[in-house]
């Protein structure tokens, strides 16, 4: 059966990077003696997928794998197992069984969930007309950047993959853009291009601390998009 | 959560950063204002390397049991973290607390090759402790180095408090608790090195005076302080089935160079191999219940999640219960997803049959290490491995479908010829011959693949080979060249790949390994000039070395191609490891007659390791 795990990375986890993520899940998985399947052959592998790799340096709220298992207890229980063997600053959130014909978590991540919190000492001196600029930048009629890619350069039009952006209470800021396979939008490369083109100078290297909320799937169209968290894809085991 | 000694900035701006964090699963957490001495280990080179040595582990459990002691890490920062501390006078860190280790009692650090010797002067140095033992105080830590340099401990003697010679489990505990009451009693550091001086196995430099004859060689070595012994015993464990082993290993979130459990099986060497020191300093051979490695196999695969497990020993291969254990860990783990990685084994119809059981046998292949192309010179070196053993061992392993082959051998092997070294190419040449007889033609999977490599041979302290000149650099390219002027000359020599290392550590790590303290200022100079990870080829600068010893006044051939006398001083003599400096004799006679000495199950050789009352040398005696 399919399996969805849901889980958090905080605090010094952030700089530990995504290949060694899955090398550290698979392990977990073993010291939690989850009965997961493995591929055939000398060198065995587990079934198991990440949804969307988290950049050295980011901390999260909503990260995804996918993995396949061949008998599961309750998720109240695997979330037990599954914490106990946990380092620090990674806690599994929720474990869901996923219909079998499922796609996968990386297939079918259309959007996320940011928090961007200035470091200390990074902060503008006008925060309020840092932000106030900000909202009205996002909500110009388009914002074009230049992606580098391995072809090239080609020209990108953000605005289209801003989905929501707002200033939280607590002086942070939220933005929810488009992700996955097709556009993956960093939210850092919509801060760069508010401090060149508003603010006409270089945005600090580490002025943000990014914090990854939630990663969505779209059940909606293409043109009405509904997006739902991947986690809600599954349903919990009793 | 534990704050981070470097700032998100630096974290950001260098290589590898989960180098610098901990929190790996199975790291010991203390709060360190309960505990009454801190430890820091150090194993100098970078995180990934470190990690993979099992002493170092061995030792975090050992320590860590005791609630009074806290042990924690220390491996040499990366080059990039290296020049950012300097700059910003960050004080080097211990990964669990990442508090300065200054401010700890103690940092052992384990000397496990000689090309790190510069980095020992780098954890120092960031450490911002003095780097010579003479300029410490009553609040440095005292720095103690272990491990099998320290067998020749005196080209570091200036930079250490003390040694500890031998294995680490046996006299630790004591020397903790000769500490505590040192510091209850409100002793110094200097009674602290005192009484530590009175523990068996421990070495303080300071507390003996060398001097030298007009010829370089050593006059005299006098004992300064009463405390001091004369000799200095080397520590081992007797019963290593009733030990500390890490059943909770450290478990790196970077890909460590070794990934995996790790077994030790046993510890010792029956051969006798005359250019091999840790087949000398380990005697006697002492062997791991087989219940001892089933459990720890267990708990350590459930512990840490790893998924595979290998068995670490010399020469696995004479492990008495070899057979059992290799199928108790095919049987309960293969179907598992646990890969099994076995050492290098004797090929015979029972290693065949485990490697295609647990490897794929396409992708795999043998591993031979006749070290020496001709059998005359085999017989010098006592490797008891014979062409015809090699020869039915490659034709069998064709047999059972590899086709994959690799050979080790050393260049400037003490009396080689150039008809010894080409007999490497020889050798090589008829391995591939075996396969084409053996393998008919439409059961062959492509072509038989056979590397060979060689290494620089750089005799060691307390083998029959110690008083051996060592090669030029110049000899050995040129040794080097004959192999591989002569592999293009075989018939088969487009099966044959040849590999050779770079001649210029080797020379280095000769002049570190038989130096004297005098040795010390050359460290000192090249690690000012720069010099760091020189076990790293690319870091590796020759030049800088060679201008430190000519600033130093030190004549690097005095430590190489010098013929040593029997009756020389040598700088480690006042070490006692078990084996004698007559049996030594002995042996490097034998081998200028070309003479095969049998190994410890065949006959006892009388080495002199029978004085600590275990192992092989007792083995049928009870």
């Amino acid at each position: 059966m399919k399996i969805r795990i849901k889980f958090a990375k905080r605090g010094a986890m952030k700089f530990v990077g995504h290949l060694d993520m899955m090398r550290y899940f698979q392990k977990a998985i073993r010291r939690a003696n989850v009965a997961v399947v493995y591929s055939e052959g000398f060198s065995p592998h587990q079934k198991m997928s990440f949804a969307a790799p988290l950049g050295v340096g980011l901390t999260s709220e909503g990260e995804y794998l996918d993995i396949e298992v061949s008998d599961s207890l309750s998720s109240a229980k695997m979330l037990e197992v599954c914490n106990q063997v946990m380092a620090e600053g990674i806690e599994v959130l929720s474990w869901r069984r996923l219909p079998d014909q499922a796609k996968n978590a990386m297939a079918l991540v259309a959007a996320a969930d940011y928090r961007l919190t200035f470091r200390e000492g990074y902060q503008p001196k006008e925060m309020e007309q840092f932000y106030q600029g900000f909202l009205e930048f996002v909500q110009a009629e388009s914002i074009l950047i230049i992606k580098k890619t391995k072809k090239g350069e080609r020209e990108l039009d953000l605005k289209p993959l801003i989905y929501q952006a707002a200033v939280e209470e607590d002086g942070s800021l939220f933005l929810r853009v488009c992700a996955g396979s097709s556009e993956n939008i960093k939210p850092e490369s919509i801060l760069q291009t508010y401090y060149q083109n508003r603010l006409k100078q270089e945005m600090p290297m580490f002025a943000f601390q990014i914090q990854r909320l939630e990663l969505y799937a779209n059940i909606g169209t293409e043109q009405e998009k509904q997006f739902v968290p991947l986690e809600a894809l599954g349903d919990e085991i009793d | 959560m534990r704050k981070l000694a470097l700032s998100d900035e630096i974290l950001l701006s260098i290589e590898k950063p989960a180098r610098y964090i901990g929190n790996e699963i199975n790291m010991v957490v203390k709060d360190p204002r309960t505990v009454e001495i801190r430890f820091a280990i150090c194993f100098p080179d970078v995180y990934e390397i470190g990690m993979s040595h099992l002493g170092i582990q061995i030792l975090y459990e050992m320590f860590n049991r005791r609630d009074d002691i806290y042990c924690e890490r220390v491996y040499s920062p990366w080059t990039d973290l290296d020049a950012i501390m300097r700059k910003e006078k960050i004080p080097l860190f211990a990964i669990e607390s990442q508090e300065p280790i200054r401010t700890f009692d103690f940092v052992g650090i384990t000397l496990q090759y000689e090309m790190c010797y510069t980095n020992v002067l780098q954890i120092l140095d960031l450490g911002q402790i003095p780097l010579l033992s003479k300029d410490r105080g009553e609040a440095d830590p005292i720095v103690i180095g272990g491990g099998p340099c320290s067998y020749n401990p005196e080209p570091l003697a200036d930079f250490f408090d003390l040694f500890y010679i031998g294995e680490g489990e046996t006299v630790y505990y004591q020397m903790m608790d000769v500490y505590q009451e040192n510091r209850r009693q409100g002793g110094t550091r200097l009674s602290f090195l005192e009484r530590a001086a009175e523990i068996p196995g421990i070495y303080v430099p300071a507390f003996y005076r060398i001097t030298y004859n007009a010829d370089g060689t050593i006059k005299k070595r006098e004992r300064m302080n009463s405390y001091a012994k004369e000799t200095i015993r080397k520590e081992i464990v007797l019963d290593l089935s009733d030990t500390y082993y890490p059943e909770k290993p450290l478990v790196p979130f970077l890909k460590a160079t070794q990934d995996r459990v790790v077994l030790e099986i046993q510890r010792g060497c029956i051969r006798g191999c005359r250019f091999c020191q840790a087949g000398a300093v380990y005697r006697p051979v002492r062997e791991r219940s087989l219940e001892f490695l089933k459990r720890m196999a267990c708990q350590m695969i459930q512990s840490t999640g790893q998924e595979e497990i290998s068995l670490a020993s010399l020469s696995s291969s004479d492990y008495s219960q070899l057979k059992e254990l290799v199928f108790f860990l095919i049987e309960e783990f293969q179907g598992k997803g646990i890969n099994i990685s076995l050492p290098s084994l004797r090929i015979d119809a029972f290693s065949l049959d485990v490697m295609s059981k647990v490897q794929d046998i396409r992708k795999s292949s043998l591993t031979f290490a006749p070290e020496a192309g001709s059998q005359r010179l085999r017989n010098v070196i006592n490797k008891g491995l014979t062409e015809e053993m090699i020869l039915n061992g490659a034709a069998e392993a064709f047999h059972g479908g590899w086709n994959r082959v690799k050979l080790y051998f050393m260049l400037g092997l003490p009396t080689e010829t150039v008809e010894d070294i080409e007999e490497i190419a020889v050798l090589a040449d008829q391995i591939a011959r075996v396969y084409y007889a053996e393998v008919p033609k439409e059961q062959r999977q492509g072509k038989v693949q056979i590397t060979v490599s060689t290494s620089f041979f750089v005799p060691k302290p307390f083998t029959p080979f110690q008083w051996a000149p060592m090669c030029t650099k110049e000899d050995f390219l040129e040794k080097a060249r004959v192999v591989n002027g002569k592999v293009h000359e075989m018939l088969n020599r487009k099966s044959i790949t040849y590999h050779w290392h770079e001649a210029d550590v080797s020379v280095l790590e000769g002049i570190l390994a038989r130096g004297d303290r005098r040795v010390g200022a050359v460290i000192l100079s090249a690690y000012q000039k720069g010099c760091l990870y020189d076990a790293w080829s690319e870091h590796f600068d020759e030049q800088k070395w060679m201008e430190a010893f000519q600033e130093t006044g030190i004549d690097p051939f005095f430590y190489t191609t010098r013929v040593r006398e029997l009756d020389e001083i040598l700088p480690w003599d006042f070490i006692d490891a078990g084996i004698t400096k007559e049996f030594l004799i002995r042996e490097w006679k034998q081998a200028q007659k070309e003479t095969v000495t049998p190994n410890c199950r065949m006959s006892c050789s009388g080495c002199g390791a029978k004085v600590f009352g275990g192992g092989v040398c007792y083995e049928d005696k009870n």
